[in-house]
């Protein structure tokens, strides 16, 4: 059986059948074709999947799909406008923060979730905002500069 | 394919629950079923009731919903004394769906909260309207939670300890949480719990009884060290061995008790 679940996506009002039982990571990449948000573990360990509910980060893949009705939904798949990279992710490609990638848009939404609330981290601060987000490449150490050098910069602008 | 029952109260959704159902909280245990197949219920039940959600404050007193999160509790200035607790649960997206009532399903080596809450006597009401301690109910885990009845204890008296491997992050090695009330300047009626050092959260009665009516130093503590693991056979998993927690136990206890910090 399919429920029906309207909400915003990255902005747009969004409409899909969910199957019953779906996550709200599976809606997203099968039914709204945002792949942007990864599937790594599907028990909440990864962060992979981590996106906005209302601002707020949520990993998507313990997220019952049909409790989004009617509220505000980020993805990575949202971040840039148009050509113009958001800052994190600029900051990322220049940090080199990302080596498989498989990590990144999970880090890039908790980092979001971080700077949207406090603009001027710590670093302490950004290695809590990130810690339910596993990266096996980098050693974390270019992701938490990366975040911080984001904030900078859009301090800067 | 798992059916979804949605229902506007919470009493009506227990009235819904059965063998082959789970009441959805947060998400952060069944959705995780659900994604591995497990094959043990066919039906999710649910509620939009925001009752679930409330903290309500009267003096000393407090009812906290079992839908109220980790997040909220991190947000309250009434719920203080479980930051340490809560903010021991998971990361920022996990905090903000895992649930009290959740926490004290959650199967071995997680329910860090519920460690708290066992040694600060909380109470858990049932949506039938049962209340019951929190050791009674962990000891049988159905039915329905509306909410937990805590008292505040004083801010010198409670302590809460989680050990893990990898900070800030980390599946517990184990947790402890202590009240250790006094009168006349020794311990008395101190309440002790362990996290992952069995197959539920559980008070540590032989440490209990072994710091009742001591002196909170070295010397009035050291029978309680001795006690640390009596009448415990602590689980062997990925994360310690049952040896292992049963060897670094009287440390950590003594960091807890005598609020040493960890070197």
């Amino acid at each position: 059986m399919k429920s029906p679940v309207t909400f915003r996506l990255n902005g747009s009002a969004t409409a899909v059948f969910a199957d019953s039982g779906a996550n709200l990571l599976d809606v997203l990449r099968r039914g709204c074709g945002d792949l942007s948000p990864k599937y790594g573990c599907g028990q909440g360990t990864c962060g992979a999947c981590t996106v906005l509910i209302d601002g707020e980060p949520h990993v998507s893949c313990l997220v019952l799909a049909e409790t989004v009705a009617g509220r505000s939904v980020e993805t990575t798949g949202g971040l840039s406008n148009g050509p113009d990279l958001h800052p994190l992710q600029r900051a990322f490609i220049e940090g080199f923060a990302a080596q498989c990638g498989y990590c990144t848009p999970g880090m890039l939404m908790s980092a979001k979730a971080l700077l949207d609330r406090n603009p001027n981290p710590a670093r302490s601060d950004v290695e809590e905002a990130i810690s339910g987000n596993l990266c096996r490449c980098t050693g974390y150490e270019p992701i938490i500069d990366a975040i911080l050098e984001a904030a900078k910069q859009r301090g800067a602008a | 394919m798992v059916e979804v029952q949605t229902y506007p109260t919470v009493g009506e959704a227990a009235s819904a629950m059965d063998d082959q159902a789970r009441f959805l909280g947060g998400g952060t245990l069944i959705m995780n079923r659900v994604n591995y197949g497990d094959r043990r219920f066919s039906r999710i039940v649910r509620t939009t009731d925001a009752s679930l959600s409330e903290i309500r404050v009267e003096g000393e007193r407090l009812e906290v919903g079992a839908g109220v999160t980790m997040a909220a509790i991190l947000a309250s200035r009434d719920l203080d004394f479980l930051s340490p607790a809560a903010r021991a649960v998971g990361g920022p997206a996990i905090r903000n769906m895992a649930s009290v009532g959740g926490n004290l399903m959650a199967p071995h080596p997680y329910g860090d909260l519920a460690v708290a809450l066992l040694a600060l006597d909380a109470i858990v009401r049932m949506v039938s309207g049962e209340e019951l301690s929190l050791e009674d109910f962990l000891a049988r885990r159905n039915g329905v939670v509306r909410s937990l009845l805590i008292r505040r204890p004083r801010s010198d008296e409670f302590r809460f300890k989680k050990v893990s491997r990898v900070k800030p992050k980390g599946v517990s090695v184990m947790s402890m949480a202590a009240r250790l009330t006094r009168s006349t300047g020794r311990l008395s009626g101190v309440r002790v719990a362990y996290g992952a050092m069995a197959p539920t959260p559980v008070r540590v009665r032989a440490v209990e009884n072994a710091l009742e009516g001591v002196s909170l130093d070295h010397a009035g503590i050291a029978a309680a060290l001795s006690a640390a693991t009596e009448g415990l056979d602590p689980p062997d998993d990925p994360i310690a061995s049952g040896w292992y927690r049963r060897e670094v136990a009287p440390v950590h206890l003594r960091r807890l008790l005598l609020g040493e910090d960890a070197r």
